[in-house]
């Protein structure tokens, strides 16, 4: 069954919100998702009525509150398909969840010239780590190069795999919006020796994840994409994993017991949450699930792909060869994310005059610089969809982008 | 909102569309600076070359929004010529449009606070103040052209 569209903007406050005198059209949610009322009321009923630290507390408000933080972990444990809820690790976003992976599995792994394989289309995020690791540790950085269309190139896969340790790719690019060969990879990862690990940062939010079918050893993903609150990221990986590896951060919550010579930690999953989760955050995280399982993320998927399929049309058909689409050009084969040139007026300059018309698009590089080298620009105007969005969007970011004509084309 | 006109001036968009002193030069003599707007992405290049304490020739690249390269036009026109003493008075005033307090690692005013002095053309960046996010992209030639003299002291 389609989604009801006016039903699932009537759930998202914000929509009734008004941007220099227009109906906001917000075609940025690949940067961040707008929250439903759900997620919204979790976080004020959190706060309103059981607000309290959790774990240790021996009061009713301290019960509650763990229940819903461990609650919560059940929900996105059962939504990624992960086969135990102690294989969710709640971290601050996607960003903390790879550093995570980086910082404690790879300084007990990896040494010089061990080589950890990413692609050019990766977001900052699954770079940097890798980066500092290389400053570190002497590790060898490998890049799985793309095509012309925004796939991956996979021509010279087995020799880049040659004595891998890690491969790190994401699901969906958050630029081309293209949909990668995951377990295609996951599988070649194995076969190599080394280990799959997936930021599925715009992946978990548009289509039905599952950990186990993605053949993945480490999944990364954030909240706030997924309607979730900000402030809260996942890692899954695997138990024997996450059992072998040593903690991340240090202090309380994440220790079995502590005396002046030492401490020993807590178990898994607790063992890499240091201090005070965000409980409340992880709450909203839970509710956001449950709103998503309630829409079906088969439907938000095909939903997505309906969207994305006029996007392209609409956007080609009006401008012809005005406008440069990047990435794969079947809907089939992409997210909802469009990154696009026109005309050659500069993205930030794009984005400037769509703002007056109440369109919200993001111009820049997108945290993937590597990538807009790979492109040959410097940044790109990116429009991106999700479930509130619908036909209509699309009509007002078509209208407006010419506005820019007026300014910019002699 | 204000009025996209105030951002796009005419003249702003003629820098951009026809950028003077675009280029390079051999270094040394001259001396080069790279600028970047993290947040965007946006770049410019500047190459200065000094001749007895005067900015003798300005060549910039890069490339960036209208704003960012309209910006670093204007300044290479307006700050040829100028001995450098003007030209960080020129800066404290360009910022001071900007909004911007001064950075204490600025050279201070010899001369005043540079309120007297005439920005000219700069002017018709005013509108930009209007735009915060693009107040950056208005002050990265300024800010890589300052890295650029710094690089040409310490060298000297």
């Amino acid at each position: 069954m389609a989604l009801d569209l006016a039903a699932i903007r009537a759930d998202f406050p914000i929509m009734c919100r008004q941007v220099h005198g227009r109906r906001l059209v917000y075609l940025d949610s690949a940067a961040t998702s707008h929250k439903p009322r759900l997620v919204i009321d979790a976080l004020t009923d959190y706060y309103e009525r059981y607000n309290s630290n959790v774990h240790r507390g021996s009061y009713q408000l301290a019960v509650e509150a763990t229940e819903a933080l461990e609650e919560a972990r059940a929900k996105v444990a059962s939504f990624i398909g992960a086969s135990r809820d102690s294989e969710i690790i709640f971290a601050k976003n996607a960003t903390e969840a790879i550093n995570l992976v980086a910082r404690t599995w790879g300084r007990a792994n990896l040494g010089p010239g061990d080589p950890v394989v990413i692609t050019e289309l990766e977001h900052h995020a699954n770079i940097v780590p890798w980066h500092m690791l290389t400053a570190e540790l002497g590790i060898e950085l490998r890049w799985i190069p793309i095509d012309a269309n925004g796939h991956l190139d996979l021509t010279n896969l087995d020799r880049l795999l040659d004595g891998a340790r890690l491969v790190s790719v994401a699901a969906v690019s958050n630029v081309l919006g293209t949909i990668n060969p995951i377990r295609q990879l996951a599988d070649a990862a194995h076969q190599a020796g080394a280990l799959m690990m997936v930021d599925a940062s715009q992946y978990t939010p548009h289509l039905p994840t599952d950990v186990a079918e993605m053949g993945a050893d480490f999944v990364a993903f954030t909240g706030h994409k997924m309607c979730g609150p900000t402030g809260i990221g996942v890692l899954w990986a695997k138990s024997e994993l996450l059992e072998a590896m040593p903690p991340f951060l240090g202090g309380g919550e994440m220790i079995l017991n502590v005396t002046k010579e030492g401490f020993s930690t807590a178990e898994v999953p607790w063992k890499f949450e240091a201090g005070t989760p965000p409980i409340a955050e992880a709450v909203g995280l839970g509710a956001a699930v449950d709103y998503l399982v309630g829409l079906g993320m088969e439907q938000v998927r095909e939903h997505e792909v309906a969207l994305t399929g006029y996007a392209l049309r609409t956007l080609t058909q009006r401008y012809g060869d005005d406008i440069t689409i990047h990435g794969p050009t079947e809907p089939a084969e992409r997210g909802g994310v469009l990154s696009f040139e026109y005309k050659g007026i500069h993205p930030h300059d794009v984005a400037q005059v769509l703002d007056r018309s109440g369109v919200c698009v993001r111009a820049g590089h997108h945290c993937a610089k590597p990538l807009m080298r790979v492109l040959g620009c410097t940044a790109t105007s990116r429009a991106s969809m999700y479930v509130y969005n619908d036909e209509s969007d699309v009509d007002a970011l078509a209208d407006a982008l010419s506005d820019a004509d007026a300014f910019f084309i002699e | 909102m204000p009025d996209l006109e105030d951002l796009y001036r005419e003249i702003i968009l003629d820098h951009y569309r026809n950028p003077r002193n675009r280029g390079e030069l051999d270094t040394p003599p001259a001396v080069r600076a790279e600028g970047f707007n993290p947040l965007c992405g946006d770049e410019v290049i500047v190459y200065v070359r000094l001749a007895n304490g005067v900015i003798d020739d300005i060549k910039v690249g890069g490339q960036g929004c209208s704003i960012s390269q309209a910006s670093a036009s204007m300044m290479s026109a307006t700050v040829i010529g100028r001995t450098t003493e003007e030209l960080h008075r020129l800066n404290r005033a360009f910022k001071s449009m900007m909004s911007i307090e001064p950075d204490p690692d600025d050279p201070p005013p010899i001369n005043g606070n540079g309120a007297d002095i005439k920005l000219g053309d700069l002017e018709a960046l005013k509108g930009v103040v209007k735009f915060p996010v693009r107040i950056k992209c208005a002050t990265l030639s300024w800010h890589t052209l300052t890295q650029a003299l710094e690089e040409a002291q310490a060298t000297a």
